[in-house]
């Protein structure tokens, strides 16, 4: 077991860990932050996408270990202490970019990190962005148009 | 939306209830659960096809630091009940069993149960087990696998004829078929699965001094879920609770509760603890249930004018080794449904369900889907080969709307539809004869390849086999007024709590934000159907409606008694109980809630107290939808690259609740359509290997590679009181043909054909030559 330590959406957390345990199975089970989803564990599908020190990131292909010392931000930590929607957030639900909201954290935090990269996407830029995180339930269609949106209400 | 139908709640894009939870990672879904003690399984599976199990070795498994138990058939299945589902109880089957035992049947089949204090452990323990396994010749080629001297899936049947239904062919049908104005063509359907986002799992927990087993799951049908793991564990159902929560897609694999769900439920009976069994993504794609793998050989007669006299489908399914939920998929709808929207005077048919040593067969959004694929792709075939377009061939057969009720040459009674208004809708919205022009065009002058194709259907939704027909609602009215329904459903991604709620709010005339849902639960809902076969609008939907009526009849009641007014003068709006033509007569809803069970001596006399009650619904046989879908593609001649360049879907589903949620749905199935089509595909090589492990080699449509999907809508409504029907399932029924069409159309150019899929480059080309 290794200590590891690091602040999860703006908290200290310490911990000691199994060094080939993933830093999304850190969060979940350690964090109890079970936002974070698993759907493929081999890097393809981007529902466990957080934030590490502001870049998107595969969290079941990083050990928790190498996030050690950053600064992570999962989907708990995008929106307001009392349960506010973030911009992005509530462009989902404007736009019906989630139906079984098992993909959706992955896609919000994929989103905000482009959103912060590039502000005004265009569709394309925006397609091509998102095609490392896959939905099975909305056909995507809700979802770009949520970025759009999202992106509009920035400006 | 028509003025009509459109009410206060129901016909509204109502945002979700669901949304700001899942938005901000506060849904529970079962890998959430986590209970004291609880301890982590994961399956040792066969990797052979077929064979058979000479020794298997556990003991470094078990010496591993952290290991409870190994559990191996001898353990478990003598301990278990029946594994079939309750609609199907009294149907034989596949002999399904929790654990391997003697022989393994497919690639993925579950041999060990390991259960460890972490998920890791149990991996690492799984890697210590030996099993030996003598390998024999599988049967993986569907269409040689009822050839004499093929061995059989499972031997306790001897035959892999697992269903089979033909209706008779009449000596004039027969002379039809074998007629010169007779076309035949055979078209298959590749094997792809269902993949929701999240995998299968399920957290059970058995309490051994009270005998309470309470279960945490992935499921779409939570009293299916309890009734099965009560017959399997033998815990009387009422100590089983199954809970849903939150559930991360299904589309048809967690309808009925699979194999490995069952067979932790039963160690965790047999162990008294709490286990935790999480699908990993592999397992989800080699081992829950497959899906399509069909097979039709099919023949049209036709007049002169290309009008249908008479057709045949010879159906042939891949049910694999242990479908779950009916012996096949769905072969006898594929045989009654097949002439679908089209006139057609006669026809017959025979449907097949065979075993092979794959995985098994289950349901997958419109499981008997096959028929639109192969009546769509073949009216596609026959129009070209007579030299009509396959527009005007529809336009032609189509059955209009001025001879309904119709009944279908297999007796079944089509009414309340569209498909000749859908037609019309979705080749307007396409422009269909501009984009013939635009293809002629792009073909002449750079030799481009484009095409459009159209698939049209008729969904039945049918009700027709207990308990799929019926749900039952209770509306609760609380002393503040406040409402919670409960229903027996098992929300996936529908937001039933958001539609169910906007009905009863409708209904009882009172806000939307005072209306709550309670669902996914057996211990607080009454036994019910589940969410599945497009049934919510129509069933759960009138079963609120039913249980309203009585709630509304009561509250006016008391209100006419409080405002010494006659219970016909009386109705409610926005919460208030007035009467009609006089708003300052009126009592506030929440007041006679109030009364009804706080002021009980100003109740009418004799009248119960409290603001309650219990409604069921039963659907009728038949609440047809219908749809039609028109899409263009690009074929790239050097790649075999196929690219969607526009997608229409024309649909009827009656009444909408919410037109956001049905073009939600509509595009998803239309997405999962595309992919199946051009990108899924799940692949065994010859001695039953599954080749697609990964979502690098499994691939699913991603932003890239799909349209902007544009609907039209015709409203129909059916002849239940809210006038809707199902529309779930139909975006997926109707795709796959449009997407093969469209395709079919670009090759047809320069005169090459295809007649099977999946449409990948390497297809493509191969028909381009």
């Amino acid at each position: 077991m290794l200590p590891v330590e690091m602040i999860v959406n703006g908290t200290r957390r310490n911990g000691r860990v199994d060094p080939r345990k993933t830093l999304a199975d850190f969060l979940r089970e350690d964090c109890t932050l079970t936002g974070t989803h698993l759907g493929c564990e081999h890097g393809v599908c981007g529902a466990c996408t957080v934030l590490v020190d502001g870049e998107a990131v595969r969290s079941c292909l990083l050990f928790a270990v190498q996030a050690g010392g950053s600064e992570v931000t999962t989907i708990e930590g995008l929106g307001g202490p009392d349960g506010e929607l973030s911009a992005v957030q509530d462009a989902f639900r404007q736009e019906h970019g989630l139906q079984c909201g098992f993909c959706t954290p992955g896609f919000v935090v994929s989103v905000t990190a482009l959103l912060h990269e590039n502000p005004a996407p265009a569709e394309q830029e925006i397609r091509e962005a998102l095609s490392g995180n896959l939905c099975r339930c909305t056909g995507y269609q809700g979802i770009v148009r949520a970025v759009q949106r999202a992106a509009e209400a920035a400006r | 939306m028509s003025a009509s139908t459109a009410g206060r709640f129901v016909g509204q894009s109502v945002k979700r209830r669901e949304d700001p939870r899942l938005l901000t990672g506060h849904g529970r879904y079962v890998d959430d659960v986590m209970r004291p003690g609880m301890l982590h399984c994961t399956f040792v599976r066969s990797d052979v096809a077929r064979g058979r199990i000479v020794g298997i070795e556990t003991e470094a498994a078990k010496d591993l630091d952290g290991v409870v138990a190994v559990l191996t058939a001898s353990d478990l299945n003598p301990h278990a009940g029946t594994m079939q589902p309750t609609m199907l109880l009294t149907t034989p089957g596949a002999p399904l069993r929790p654990l391997a035992d003697g022989d393994v049947r497919f690639v993925g089949e579950p041999i060990v149960l390991i259960v460890a204090e972490s998920r890791y452990v149990a991996e690492d323990a799984a890697e210590l087990v030996e099993v030996d396994l003598e390998s024999e010749p599988p049967v993986i080629d569907v269409e040689h696998a009822l050839d004499v001297g093929v061995a059989v899936v499972h031997p306790e049947l001897d035959t892999n004829l697992g269903a089979e239904m033909a209706f008779p062919i009449a000596p004039e049908l027969a002379a039809l078929l074998d007629g010169d104005n007779a076309i035949r063509r055979t078209f298959r359907q590749h094997r792809h699965t269902p993949v929701p986002m999240e995998t299968r799992g399920i957290v059970v927990e058995y309490e051994p001094a009270g005998g309470v087993l309470e279960a945490w799951m992935s499921t779409q049908n939570p009293h299916e879920a309890k009734q099965a793991i009560a017959r399997v564990t033998g815990v009387p159902s009422h100590l089983v609770r199954v809970q849903g929560h939150d559930v991360g897609g299904g589309f048809g694999q967690k309808f009925f509760t699979p194999r490995e769900e069952l067979t932790v439920a039963l160690a965790a009976r047999r162990l008294g603890r709490t286990l935790k069994w999480i699908e990993d993504r592999r397992e989800n794609l080699i081992a829950s249930n497959h899906a399509r793998a069909d097979v039709a050989h099919c023949t049209f007669a036709l007049d002169a004018d290309g009008r249908l006299l008479g057709t045949y489908i010879d159906h042939l399914e891949d049910a694999g080794s242990f479908p779950i939920g009916a012996t096949g998929g769905a072969g006898a709808l594929v045989g009654l449904l097949f002439t679908g929207p089209y006139k057609c005077p006669q026809a017959s048919l025979r449907t097949r369900a065979v075993w092979t040593n794959t995985c098994g067969r289950g349901a997958y959004r419109g499981p008997w889907m096959f028929e639109t694929v192969a009546r769509e792709q073949m009216v596609d075939a026959v129009a070209r080969e007579i030299g009509m377009d396959p527009l005007e061939w529809r336009r032609r057969n189509v059955v209009p709307t001025s001879e309904l009720p119709y009944t279908l040459p297999t007796g079944l009674p089509l009414d309340m539809v569209s498909p000749s208004e859908t037609l019309e809708q979705a080749a307007e919205i396409i422009a269909y004869d501009e984009f013939r022009a635009e293809q002629a065009r792009a073909f002449a002058e750079d030799g481009r390849l484009l095409g459009i194709g159209l698939g049209l259907y008729v969904e039945p939704s049918t009700g027709m086999m207990d308990p799929m027909g019926t749900e039952t609602a209770v509306v609760r009215v609380d002393p503040n007024g406040q409402v919670t329904v409960s229903l027996g459903t098992g929300s996936h991604g529908q937001g039933i709590e958001t539609t169910m709620a906007q009905v009863v709010a409708e209904e009882l005339g009172i806000d939307f934000d005072d209306v709550t849902v309670v669902q996914g639960d057996s211990a607080v809902t009454t036994f019910g159907r589940g969410t599945g076969g497009s049934g919510t609008a129509v069933i759960a939907g009138n079963s609120c409606r039913s249980a309203c009526a009585v709630v509304r009849a009561k509250a006016i009641e008391i209100a006419a008694h409080l405002l010494e007014a006659a219970p016909d003068d009386l109705d409610i709006v926005d919460g208030q109980i007035a009467v009609r033509g006089t708003p300052s007569r009126a009592v506030a809803w929440s007041e006679v809630a109030r009364i009804a069970h706080l002021e009980t001596a100003r109740l009418p006399e004799g009248m119960e107290v409290g603001l309650e009650a219990t409604a069921t619904f039963k659907a009728p046989p038949f609440s047809w939808s219908n749809a039609c879908h028109a899409c263009a593609v690009e074929v790239d001649r050097a790649t075999g690259v196929v690219t969607v360049l526009r997608y229409v879907v024309s649909e009827d589903c009656g009444v909408m609740i919410n037109p956001m949620i049905v073009e939600g749905q509509v595009a998803g199935g239309v997405v999962q359509g595309i992919g199946g089509t051009l990108y899924e595909h799940f692949v065994y090589d010859d001695e039953g290997n599954p080749l697609t492990t990964t979502f690098m080699d499994y691939l699913l449509p991603t932003t890239t590679e799909v349209p902007t999907i544009e609907y039209g809508h015709v409203e129909t409504p059916a002849p239940t009181p809210g006038g809707h029907k199902g529309m779930g399932e139909g975006g997926a029924i109707g795709s796959p043909p449009a997407v093969f069409n469209a395709v079919a159309d670009a090759l047809a150019i320069v005169g090459a054909t295809i007649d099977h899929t999946p449409l990948s480059p390497d297809v493509v080309l191969g028909a381009l030559g």
